[in-house]
């Protein structure tokens, strides 16, 4: 895991450098996708303003990354991008603070930055040759897509067995990367269980229900050779677990990915401690065995 | 290990030579309180200080720190590019930091300079600092410092160590750094024979006045879970009133939080101090807070200090014992008894702690 990228010397040490994690990569905004009906939703494809820095940051599918705003700050936004997309990083941002209204302010050509990858990723090499599950709610499903896109790249494909996808959202119109899950479903090398708490749209064609219960219905039973990524929101993740459970999952097949107020990123600032764990470290991914074992300050 | 003489009425001039290679600290007389200042053309530490109301971390660690430049003008080519400030990383020396404080730059080196990651600005502040101890003849009846891993005297993370002796001090030359700055100041005298004993009656002496102590034996052993789910965390919170004094005045409290000013088209992003004794230091965009009570705030502060750190760094708790948090805390919360009340946890030596 690397972020450093502009060096400095030490002073005293005879040229010893020092690299600042702190400075954020330029980037441009090429394109804003409006996701949700509520238009509170939008993507952001960014590209590096010197292409060298797209190499400096190589990620994986799990990560996160600090958007930054000059004159406004920085947030902490799950890369929604894969690492096989090339040549630009996609980031879906909820309207929610001052410096995520700043962004849904701003205007394609903008200039911004973004600095990381930051964090740990969903288990990839332990997840070679098994099956997978992602669950997702809400807007929580960014570093899924990402770890769709991943897995479903020609390259990555042989590595997983079954890839069973529950997605949730309020509404149809709440679901994010709609055109990209109507081509998922075609496909027969993932099995989609697109799902919406409720619609009146007589079009519907997928599920209706909340994610547990969909879970419930569709998920295939643990047989120690299958991961659960949960993604969502706390009320979600509260009655999807017990499914889970009831279904064998065990606490080291569970994985989640938590969020907590967060400033450096990179372990220092102190802010999004539970117990002696940064999430922005040693997080954001976490088995719920581990979880088990540290406070509930999440 | 060399040990040199320094004449007192000397020390004036010595520093000034001092001065055309650093710049200078020390601590120094307000209205009220001691702190560490810079010290101007011809002025010395005030050395009759007990202690400086503030830890002496800002001056590796400033309270707000400018780390990030930018133009918000769009006819200048690089509008909106963030860039590295510059900062003033030349030699200086702190002239009469106690050994508790340096304890505290040692302590916190371990958050900001990792094998992973290193905070650059703190690495270079430290890095051009020179750290000229004096020895502490009079610990205050708040001072716990020999049971946490320092002492009135501990030379640890010192370059040099100078010691009262009547109308002269006695300097310890400890590192390269120190021999660099005795070298510049013209600290060449070497002391008489028994120096070195003489260094150490005043150490004992010292350290047989430190009275107060933290007790920390048993904490690694502890389940961290156990502790955390602890009913004496509502009777310690119970006055806290979430001031953050204690995490101001703290040598070893480093959290902080980042933010962007702007004046006309220039922008700059900061560092500065927090606290995890305030709500908004958790607050989630959603409304949610994982630490929204008091008591969740006042046991994260204890819980880091005292077992989160020891878990992490398996080398001792996240405090010099300095004594600051205790004499300052307007309810009177004190970490010795929070100590021994997480130390003896589950034990039935705690049936018997008055409270």
């Amino acid at each position: 895991m690397t972020t450093p990228h502009v060096e400095s010397v030490i002073p005293g040490t005879g040229g010893m450098t020092v690299q600042n994690p702190y400075l954020p990569y330029p980037v441009r905004i090429e394109e804003i996708i409006t996701e949700t009906e509520d238009r509170n939703l939008k993507t952001f494809k960014l590209v590096f303003l010197n292409t060298a820095d797209e190499k400096k940051f190589a990620y994986n599918a799990g990560q996160f990354a600090e958007l930054s705003i000059t004159g406004k700050g920085e947030i902490p936004i799950g890369i929604a991008s894969s690492p096989t997309e090339k040549g630009f990083l996609l980031f879906t941002v909820n309207r929610v603070g001052l410096v995520s209204t700043a962004l849904h302010n701003m205007r394609v050509g903008d200039i911004m930055g973004v600095r990381g990858p930051m964090g740990n990723w969903y288990p990839w090499e332990a997840m070679e040759g098994k099956s997978v599950v992602i669950i997702g709610g809400g807007f929580a499903f960014t570093t899924l897509r990402s770890s769709i896109v991943y897995m479903l790249d020609p390259n990555n494909r042989p590595k997983f067995k079954d890839i069973h996808v529950i997605y949730g959202a309020r509404t149809p119109g709440m679901l994010l990367y709609r055109e990209e899950l109507a081509a998922w479903e075609e496909r027969d090398d993932i099995h989609m269980h697109i799902t919406v708490d409720a619609t009146d749209d007589p079009t519907w064609k997928y599920n209706t229900g909340f994610v547990p219960t969909i879970t419930d219905q569709k998920a295939p039973p643990a047989d120690g050779e299958t991961y659960a990524i949960v993604c969502g929101p706390p009320i979600m993740i509260k009655f999807t677990q017990p499914v889970l459970e009831n279904l064998g999952y065990s606490y080291d097949h569970i994985i989640m990915s938590l969020e907590n107020r967060m400033k450096c990123g990179i372990g220092i600032c102190g802010h999004c401690n539970i117990g002696k764990e940064y999430v922005c470290k040693d997080g954001p991914v976490f088995t719920l065995e581990q979880l088990s074992r540290m406070p509930k300050e999440y | 290990m060399k040990i040199v003489k320094i004449d007192k009425k000397s020390l004036s001039a010595d520093l000034d030579r001092l001065r055309e290679t650093y710049r200078l600290f020390g601590p120094v007389k307000g209205p009220q309180y001691y702190d560490f200042q810079l010290l101007g053309p011809g002025q010395t530490p005030d050395l009759e200080f007990l202690n400086t109301r503030m830890s002496a971390k800002s001056l590796v660690y400033p309270q707000s720190e400018v780390m990030l430049d930018y133009s918000l003008d769009d006819s200048q080519e690089d509008h909106h590019i963030m860039k590295e400030s510059a900062q003033d990383y030349s030699p200086r020396a702190v002239i009469g930091i106690r050994p508790c404080d340096v304890k505290g730059y040692l302590l916190v080196k371990r958050n900001f300079d990792t094998p992973d990651f290193k905070d650059p600005y703190w690495v270079r502040n430290f890095a051009a600092t020179t750290l000229v101890g004096y020895g502490c003849d009079e610990p205050c009846r708040s001072c716990f410092c020999t049971s946490a891993g320092s002492g009135p005297f501990d030379e640890e993370g010192l370059d040099v160590l100078l010691v009262d002796a009547g109308d002269s001090l006695l300097a310890k030359i400890l590192s390269e750094k120190g021999k660099k700055l005795a070298a510049a100041a013209g600290w060449d005298k070497q002391a008489a024979d028994g120096a070195e004993q003489q260094i150490d009656a005043r150490r004992q002496a010292a350290e047989a006045k430190v009275n107060a102590a933290v007790e920390t034996d048993r904490l690694a052993a502890q389940n961290s879970l156990d502790l955390y789910d602890a009913p004496f965390w509502e009777d310690v919170s119970f006055s806290c009133i979430n001031c953050g004094t204690c995490t101001y005045v703290c040598p070893t409290c480093w959290c902080f939080d980042i933010q962007d000013e702007v004046r006309g088209k220039k922008g700059k992003r900061l560092r500065i101090w927090d606290s995890c004794m305030y709500p908004l230091f958790t607050l989630h965009g959603s409304g949610h807070n994982p630490r929204g009570t008091k008591l969740q705030r006042v046991r994260q502060r204890f819980m880091h200090k005292l077992k989160y750190y020891v878990d992490k760094y398996d080398d001792g708790i996240q405090c010099s014992g300095c004594g600051r948090c205790v004499r300052l805390c307007p309810v009177n919360i004190d970490i010795r008894r929070v100590a021994r009340l997480m130390n003896s946890h589950g034990q039935d030596a705690v049936a018997c702690e008055v409270k």
